[in-house]
């Protein structure tokens, strides 16, 4: 049996009469084997449970521990691997643990920032899985006290031609718009892949960057004993009931059956939220506070209590409902949206009430905390549940399952390769496929300017936004590249850093951190948990070799349908800071006549390049490698120009190779290129769209030229003149020149054309 | 220049409007809650915001048109006073009854975010006096619902009397169905009320008044207000 149909039980019996509507649900079902299995805990969890309580759970203190032990809650398979990851550095104020990573910028300020996901929602609602994904990141921001400067987003759907994939990319694009353009941050960035391997499991990512106070930050641990724990925000309702387990568990064809547990989201109630928050923090209201999200009440009850070493009583009866007769069991588990925890200072509790009800929010006591370390909960006068609340979380179980290494591909040599039409041709080609093309349809349906603050828009190879009134700016970026984790984890997982420092570098910033959302396939089957613990240590090397800690993260795990997984998908995000923001660094073509130059080492590699996939039809090979020292000694150089100001333009090399960057840069700005014939060493289709990694591309005045690339030599990094800019065309020696015009006509139609079903 | 920003729950933009007036003024504008009853003394603008007032669950705007301080900006308004009400403000306006007509769903259906093109119809009045007749500016819209329609008569007087000040159009200054970015009537982006004191507007010159954000031409706007406002206090 299923959660839901558990719940469509306990309907029934309600129907039935034989639980009265009127009265709270004191009758609780009986504990069976189905019951245990269908909360997907497995016979040895429940075991444990036994063990720890000694006795029978109650059907709300099942429903507790589902909660709390769920992947999802829990990481019971990922915390071991985590554990490798570097999450320190001295501008680290709070790493992973808590609502949201924290960093220091200077002067006070602090940047809060993370990314999650909200997968299965999305898949069987886009539209609300979208905006409660939304929704959910940025309350975990602004429950540490900061308010939202930017949200970005990494979206991975189906292969176009999946009859599903338009409804959900216009679903998903509109809830994630829906969400962030009422509550009113500006959405500046982020990814769109298309995959058949995502066809029955797409992935929303959503990360959301606040800017706070470095004396203002706010946890979830509570303090003191007797104090009240507050209810804020909208009232709890029935749904999302199990929205946790369900994120806990695979697809199969009956899984649209599972939209009751999807919850709804309100940007409105979440704006009002936001404000009332962040006013009773300005006013020391707050000792600690916890968003509710996954799990609901039970999880942010829990947390405050075993993080502050305290026992949380919960008095139901007090808690805001937006129907009757709601169980204990279905209140500790609803996953009703835009509701906040809070442990308040008592002689402020009259000042916080007040603004709350200023903004038109619920507000409740619903419990203390005690001196027991016991989470006990009660409803209609009696004890629903009673339970050691250290061991909620900590006794989780712990599963460091058997994993075996994604075996590796043979390295793909550029000369096997026969090129299937001229490189002009391919470039045509390549500008107007579903990877390559232009995202505008999507950005554009989210307000990407509120705010005021929005330096580089997006589109380029990190969103920039200036911090307050400036001068500091802050460069936030989403990169992975999902064919090279899966060809090799390792490989890939190192590639997804260092693309994200890369982009960072790109526009001038200067990388601070990282949040990380890791999406897989189920942990159960070895080789998934290979693909996991390769990724892992790959990103945990990059982070180290480039001083890119991770801050927070989020977890998700089961992304298969019918026993298919989806590409090993470990967003990155990543944020770096711009000490003066009208320094950044845009990849148009700024004049005609600069010198273009390539920086980097370029071998042509062209194992799972996108032109191998979409230009040769072979999807396959082992992936670029990535050679950290490098990365960092070119990239330090390309800001090193950025800052100087000899660099007038620069663009990462990344998906699509040189060509498709040079491509970028011209139409972002109308002016085209004339390029020199690649060296004789080296075939020229993979030149042009090799993937080498650590490259830039970066213009430079002919007046600089000069001292710029004897600077490069004296720090020995690769650099080559490769043409220059002017014309209207991309002009390779010895090619059909392509028109920019042209590029841009098939670059910006191909998704809008798909959207309206032309293609 | 004296101006009061108005604050409805579910407003998102105030805080670009303040900057942007401060920007004009030099000085700060009072930000006035909804439940307010009366204005701060020496009000000479007052803005509308942008945002979601009440989510827009109801109809955008229809909620926050009915806002206790909306009472005081209708006197205001019935005063002579200057009013200026922009995305959401314009709908609010519009709810208020201070402006005729209704913004409906945009003509496709979705949420639109990008630099449009306005051409600005006449010059002689306070919202446009930083502007030439004629002139074409870029600034930004955001918006769902901006698809300005009214009655065949009011969209007669409306042209009649020249109270269309602004209307998308091309980056030449042409009107037509491909520049009207939401289907509205007469390509209409902003009108004024009979006695020209009410301005409502879809796009956000707010949002174009510093080089950081790509474009200042929104600027004529806020200029235009404070030279008029400043020569006559």
């Amino acid at each position: 049996m299923r959660p839901e149909k558990c719940f469509r039980a306990a309907r029934n019996l309600r129907k039935q009469g034989r639980i009265r509507e009127e009265s709270p649900i004191l009758t609780e079902p009986k504990i069976t084997p189905e019951l245990v299995a269908s909360h997907g805990l497995k016979p040895d969890e429940y075991e444990r449970i036994l063990k720890l309580i000694g006795r029978e759970p109650t059907f709300t203190e099942l429903g507790i521990f589902s909660a709390m032990w769920n992947e999802h809650c829990s990481y019971k398979s990922s915390r071991i691997h985590l554990r490798g990851l570097p999450t320190t550095a001295p501008w680290v104020l709070v790493g992973p643990g808590e609502n949201a990573g924290v960093i220091d910028i200077g002067d006070g300020q602090a940047i809060v920032f993370k990314m999650e996901s909200h997968n299965h929602p999305s898949f069987i609602e886009p539209y609300q899985g979208a905006t409660t994904g939304v929704g959910g990141i940025l309350r975990d921001v602004f429950t540490m006290g900061a308010r939202p400067i930017a949200c970005l987003n990494a979206l991975s759907f189906g292969a176009p031609e999946h009859p599903k994939t338009r409804h959900l990319v216009s679903g998903v694009v509109a809830g994630v718009g829906g969400y962030g353009n009422s509550f009113g941050v500006p959405t500046v960035g982020g990814q769109v892949r298309f995959h058949t391997r995502y066809d029955g499991n797409i992935l929303v990512n959503a990360m959301a960057v606040g800017l706070a106070r470095t004396d203002g930050i706010f946890l979830a641990a509570a303090s003191g004993v007797n104090m009240p724990i507050v209810y804020l925000g909208s009232k709890t309702g029935r749904d999302g009931i199990h929205g946790a387990t369900m994120a806990s568990a695979e697809f199969d064809d009956d899984s649209d059956e599972k939209r009751p547990t999807v919850q709804v989201g309100d940007p409105f109630a979440e704006k009002l939220l936001l404000e009332a928050c962040l006013e009773i923090m300005a006013k020391d209201c707050v000792i600690a506070i916890q968003d509710m999200g996954a799990a609901g009440l039970t999880c942010s009850a829990v947390e405050m209590g075993a993080k502050g070493d305290l026992g949380v009583d919960l008095d139901l009866d007090a808690v805001p409902t937006r129907e009757t007769g709601m169980s204990a069991y279905e209140m500790m588990l609803s996953e009703s949206q835009e509701r906040m925890l809070m442990v308040l200072r008592p002689e402020k509790e009259k000042e916080a009430e007040a603004i709350f009800r200023k903004w038109g929010l619920d507000f409740a006591v619903v419990g203390y905390t005690t001196p027991t370390k016991r989470f006990v909960v009660k409803h209609g006068g009696k004890v629903m549940a009673d339970l050691p609340i250290k061991e909620l979380g900590d006794e989780a179980p712990l599963y460091d399952r058997p994993h075996v290494a994604t075996p590796p591909l043979a390295i793909i040599h550029a000369r096997d390769v026969t090129p299937p039409m001229p490189v002009s041709d391919a470039l045509e080609k390549l500008i107007a496929t579903p990877d390559m093309c232009s995202r505008r349809w999507v950005w554009e349906q989210y307000d990407h300017i509120i705010g005021g603050n929005t330096v580089q828009r997006p589109g380029g190879d990190a969103a920039v936004v200036r911090i307050e009134d400036g001068p500091k700016g802050l460069a936030i970026t989403v990169d992975v590249t999902p064919r090279y984790c899966e060809a090799d984890p390792f490989e890939g997982g190192k590639q997804a850093v260092a693309e994200a420092w890369r982009n960072v570098t790109a526009v001038g910033g200067r990388p601070l951190a990282i949040t990380d959302n890791l999406n897989f396939g189920n942990p159960e089957r070895p080789e998934i948990m290979g693909q996991f613990v390769g990724c892992l240590k790959g990103i945990g090397e990059a982070c180290r070799a480039l001083d890119f800690p991770v801050v927070s993260g989020n977890v998700s795990l089961y992304n298969e349908t019918n026993g298919r997984g989806i590409l090993p998908t470990p967003s990155i995000g990543g944020v770096g800071l711009l000490d003066d923001f009208t320094k950044s660094a845009t990849l148009a073509f700024k004049a005609e006549g600069q010198a273009i130059l390539l920086i980097g080492d370029t071998q042509g590699w062209l194992g799972q390049s996108v032109y191998l996939r979409d230009v040769c039809g072979r999807e396959e090979g082992a992936p670029p490698p990535v050679d950290l020292a490098a990365e960092k000694r070119n990239g330090d150089v390309v800001r090193g120009m950025i800052h100087a100001g000899t660099a007038t333009a620069v663009h990462d090399l990344s998906d699509g190779g040189l060509l498709i960057a040079l491509a970028e840069m011209a139409m972002a700005s109308g002016i085209g290129a004339h390029l020199d014939a690649p060296p004789a060493a080296i075939v020229p289709h993979a030149w042009w769209f090799g993937e080498d990694q650590a490259r830039y591309v970066v213009t430079v005045r002919d007046s600089d030229l000069l001292g710029v690339l004897s600077k490069l030599k004296a720090v020995e990094v690769p650099c080559v003149q490769i043409g220059k800019t002017g014309g209207d065309a991309i002009a390779i020696a010895g090619e059909r020149p392509v028109k920019v015009e042209a590029l841009r006509s098939g670059f910006e139609s191909w998704l809008p054309d798909y959207m309206a079903g032309k293609n | 220049m004296k101006s009061a920003v108005l604050v409805f729950p579910g407003i998102n933009r105030e805080r670009d409007m303040a900057r942007a007036l401060r920007l004009a003024s030099g000085r700060e504008p009072a930000m006035v809650w909804h439940a307010e009853t009366s204005l701060p003394a020496g009000t000479d603008l007052v803005v509308v915001p942008g945002g979601f007032s009440y989510g827009d669950y109801l109809r955008c705007g229809a909620i926050a048109a009915r806002s206790p301080v909306m009472d005081a900006v209708r006197k205001f308004a019935a005063d002579g006073g200057l009013v200026l009400g922009v995305c959401n403000g314009f709908q609010i306006l519009c709810e208020s009854g201070l402006l005729p007509g209704v913004l409906m769903r945009n003509a496709r259906l979705k949420f639109i975010c990008h630099d449009v093109h306005l051409r600005v119809e006449r010059s002689d009045t306070p919202f446009t006096r930083g502007y030439n007749a004629g002139q074409v500016i870029r600034v930004p819209v955001a918006h769902g619902e901006g698809n300005y329609a009214a009655d065949e008569e009011t969209i007669r007087r409306l042209e009649g009397d020249g109270r269309v000040l602004y209307r998308y159009c091309s980056p030449t200054g042409e009107v037509g169905d491909t520049h009207n970015i939401n289907g509205a009537a007469q390509s209409i982006a902003g009108i004024v009320n009979e006695r020209g004191n009410v301005l409502g507007m879809m796009p956000h010159p707010e949002n174009h008044v510093e080089d950081i954000m790509g474009c200042t031409d929104g600027r004529g706007l806020f200029a235009g207000l404070t030279a008029h406002l400043d020569r006559a206090a």
